[in-house]
């Protein structure tokens, strides 16, 4: 029970509700900006969790993503320009929607359905974690290999490009780890003899270049987006009561698919709204309905979405292996606070998190009165000129990189891995499959080589060990998966064609 | 006035471009020092160990100089780059920094440059010493019943972990190793990423025993899934005393630890150095010091100027043998 209380004294700390509404704010505008994605909002949040207490500064990641994700369906469904990749699987059918008149409904489905997902997402993270971390408690390094090979290869399943692409990026991303002499070994490789880069390519600047300053880069090449005409709302809220007891059942299986993708390691909100708003579609008894301004698809991918952000925290928190790009970023804040992921985490530091859930909570409550006050001054909002935000970031981008460790080498590291991050991505290498190289390429080496000395050189531990040989089956399942697919393809193709 | 904001600027930017300077030398130099904010240069991050201790030295030094005292995270390279930051300063007492044990041992792998010798002592205010923990159903109950049982063993059977390769706890491994007449490689070190990790493969069974700090060990210990069977210091621990010293446990004089102590660059003037040290002891004899130590469990030690100039020495020396034996030398 102290425990209990003492988390709610850590939220309830001035500060805390203070970051949480501060973010929550800066989170809905970013997020409803077109083309600012929430993870690059999380990106330019980090420098300043820096000065925060560890609380507060999850808090600010947790509610600017949460709000950012929500806020990227307002341009989609008034615009038809989705404020934030998870928004465009059903930016369409938002429009559709407000062309036939129903932009509140459209509007308050996204918010309702949102808050609602993330309470969802919220109470696994509450279930799923603490057996898990019982369990965690087990691992030895033989695990832990598994469990992060087992992570890049989701990375590059699941990725919306060619496979060969994302396992190049994810490839890059093993490569820049290798840089420092933060390996087993303590030799310093790659650095070429300078001193800024013993101590490796630090993830942070890493991630904020290829999120934030990739993002603008790109922005600034892409058309300004049309000016919105001011209009008046009618109640937003009304009507969503009446969607929630007709569509429970998609409801539920969108929160249910959201969670589970939001679990996989670099897997993240959009990729759960594309797959929920194409389950929706496929398992509806209405169809045809489909795209003409049908709010059903609508329900399913936004209660998927705000899902997925929850429970991507849940490996984060327990094995440092992030469930999305929000959570690649929100491993580096943990770490930087004295909160290192891990097991341990729940039985030494169990009122931090649930400190952690209950402002989870919070942020998705005060998602709704917040959302309705920013839907409604939205056209003021997106008025603001491309030319004057797009430079305030990456003057915060530098800023910011700076005053983490007070070095110039920080900055160029933002600047190159922004370059790198706009030239991948203009080429369709999925950023997401090296950032979780880079999360991770630690992990894996560290397992491995650590593995390999207890073990006196030999791989059988590897697979001896009950939970090992589990994650070893999964992983190598995984890996033979693509090659056993095209198999039984051509196997079912040549009856077929022989007949013919 | 236009002076004063000038001597304020150049105060305030860690560059001090060396004109203004050089010309404002002597006003400052007649002023009693210290008359303009001091900056204290930390090598390692925000949140860490060295950081804590830093500040909470930072902020007392505040009250007792009477003038703000700024903390900086110079982060980076493993060390080398704060450590630099605080060996080029000027030497006028206006940037000073918290140097760690790091700063012995990183010249011996070819690192750097920099040794203890590049640096102006001012006060060593903090040692850890390791422990020998092991899992709490290991079937060694005493370092003894632990050493024989490694003598027996072929070279590498036993596994130790507590940090990466060549990092402190490493070292200490080797230096008992070599003070019981054994080479530096009879139990294979299993680098990790810091103590934490450690501790937990050694609950989960993944490792023989660690050799790192008691403070680092304290959650596993008080949680009933590690014992610690000696420490490797002069005297016991106020936390733990029933764990016994090595000496005590089986006469063997090797202690070593994690240092941290406060310097500036070399050629820091002898009335500036010697005000320093003074201060620092009154911090290290305050409450509020000794409380936030045993808050976050770490120990206290007490040299001044000319003892931490020794100690570092000697624990130069301490460290370069074990790199040496450990093969971590660079050839």
């Amino acid at each position: 029970m102290a425990v209990y209380l003492e988390a709610f004294r850590m939220v309830l700390a001035p500060d805390v509700i203070i970051a949480i509404l501060l973010s929550s704010i800066y989170g809905l505008v970013v997020g409803s900006l077109p083309g600012l994605s929430a993870t690059m909002a999380t990106a330019l949040l980090v420098p300043v969790t820096f000065y925060l207490s560890p609380i507060a500064a999850i808090a600010t990641i947790i509610s600017a993503s949460a709000m950012a994700i929500f806020s990227g369906d307002i341009p989609g469904a008034l615009l038809r320009i989705p404020g934030t990749p998870a928004s465009a699987a059903y930016t369409d059918e938002a429009y559709a929607m407000t062309r036939k008149g129903q932009a509140e409904l459209a509007l308050g489905a996204g918010l309702w359905f949102s808050a609602l997902g993330g309470i969802a997402g919220t109470l696994s993270l509450i279930v799923l974690a603490p057996p898990l971390a019982e369990i965690a408690l087990s691992f030895s390094t033989f695990e832990y290999f598994w469990l992060a090979l087992l992570g890049l290869m989701c990375a590059t399943l699941v990725a919306r490009s060619s496979p060969v692409k994302a396992i190049a990026s994810m490839l890059l991303g093993l490569m820049v780890t290798c840089v420092g002499m933060e390996n087993p070994g303590g030799i310093p490789r790659f650095t070429f003899g300078n001193t800024d880069l013993l101590g490796g390519i630090e993830v942070i600047p890493a991630l904020v270049g290829v999120f934030a300053v990739s993002e603008v880069m790109r922005a600034m090449l892409s058309p300004e987006p049309p000016k919105m005409p001011k209009r008046k709302y009618n109640s937003i809220m009304a009507g969503q009561w009446m969607l929630t007891k007709k569509y429970w059942r998609q409801m539920t299986r969108g929160n249910f698919i959201g969670i589970i993708i939001g679990v996989l390691p670099g897997a993240g909100a959009d990729m759960a709204a594309w797959v929920s708003y194409a389950m929706s579609k496929r398992f509806s008894k209405e169809p045809e309905k489909f795209g003409t301004g049908h709010p059903e698809g609508l329900v399913e991918a936004g209660a998927s979405n705000n899902a997925s952000l929850a429970s991507g925290w849940v490996p984060a928190l327990l094995f440092g292996v992030p469930g999305d790009t929000i959570t690649a970023i929100a491993i580096g804040v943990l770490y930087m606070k004295g909160l290192n992921p891990g097991p341990t985490l729940f039985t030494e530091k169990a009122s931090s998190m649930y400190a952690l859930y209950i402002v989870f909570i919070v942020a998705n409550i005060i998602m709704i009165p917040l959302g309705i006050i920013m839907i409604r001054v939205a056209s003021t909002v997106l008025r603001a000129p491309r030319s004057a935000i797009l430079p305030v970031i990456v003057l915060c981008c530098a800023v910011g990189s700076f005053a983490t460790g007070n070095s110039l080498f920080a900055v160029l590291t933002v600047a190159a891995f922004g370059i790198l991050g706009y030239v991948m991505e203009a080429n369709g290498y999925p950023v997401a499959a090296m950032v979780l190289g880079i999360v991770m390429g630690t992990m894996v080496e560290q397992s491995f080589v650590t593995s390999l000395i207890k073990s006196d050189g030999s791989i059988l531990p590897f697979f001896e060990r009950p939970v090992s040989s589990v994650l070893a089956a999964l992983t190598i399942g995984a890996l033979a998966w693509p090659v056993l697919f095209w198999l039984w393809r051509t196997f079912q193709q040549k009856p077929a064609s022989a007949k013919a | 006035m236009t002076k004063l904001t000038r001597r304020e600027f150049v105060a305030s930017t860690a560059a001090a471009g060396a004109g203004l300077g050089l010309g404002l030398k002597p006003a400052s130099a007649q002023a009693a020092y210290p008359n303009r904010p001091i900056q204290v240069i930390c090598p390692w991050g925000a949140g860490g160990g060295t950081d804590a201790t830093a500040r909470i030295v930072g902020s007392l030094l505040e009250k007792e100089l009477g003038q703000p005292v700024n903390v900086v995270n110079r982060t980076g390279g493993n060390g080398v780059v704060g450590h630099t930051a605080i060996s080029t300063a000027t030497p006028d007492g206006y940037t000073i920094g918290i140097i760690t044990v790091e700063i012995a041992m990183m010249h011996w792998a070819g690192l750097t440059e920099l040794t203890p010798k590049n640096f102006t002592p001012f006060a060593l205010m903090n040692e850890d010493p390791p422990g020998i923990q092991v899992s709490n159903d290991s079937p060694y109950k005493t370092v003894k019943d632990l050493a024989e049982a490694i003598k027996k063993a072929p070279p590498g059977k036993f596994k130790a972990s507590g940090t990466g390769q060549g990092g402190i706890w490493h070292l200490a491994l080797v230096g008992w190793m070599q003070a019981m007449g054994l080479p530096a490689n009879q139990v294979a070190w299993v680098p990790s990423n810091g103590a934490a990790p450690a501790m937990q493969d050694l609950a989960a069974g993944g490792l023989d025993m660690t050799t790192c700090s008691i403070p680092e060990a304290r959650a596993m210990i008080d949680a009933g899934k590690a014992r610690s069977l000696a420490i490797m210091s002069p005297t016991r621990t106020a936390l733990y005393p029933n764990v016994p010293t090595l000496k005590e446990a089986m006469d063997i004089g090797f202690t070593t630890g994690a240092w941290r102590g406060f310097a500036g660059p070399s050629g820091v003037p002898a009335a500036i150095s010697t005000k320093l040290t003074e201060s620092f002891k009154k911090i290290y004899d305050s409450k509020e010091y000794k409380d936030f130590m045993a808050s976050r469990g770490f120990g206290t030690v007490w040299n001044d100027a000319a003892g931490y100039a020794a100690f570092m020495d000697n624990s130069d020396k301490q460290m370069g043998d074990a790199m040496k034996a450990a093969g971590l030398t660079k050839a």
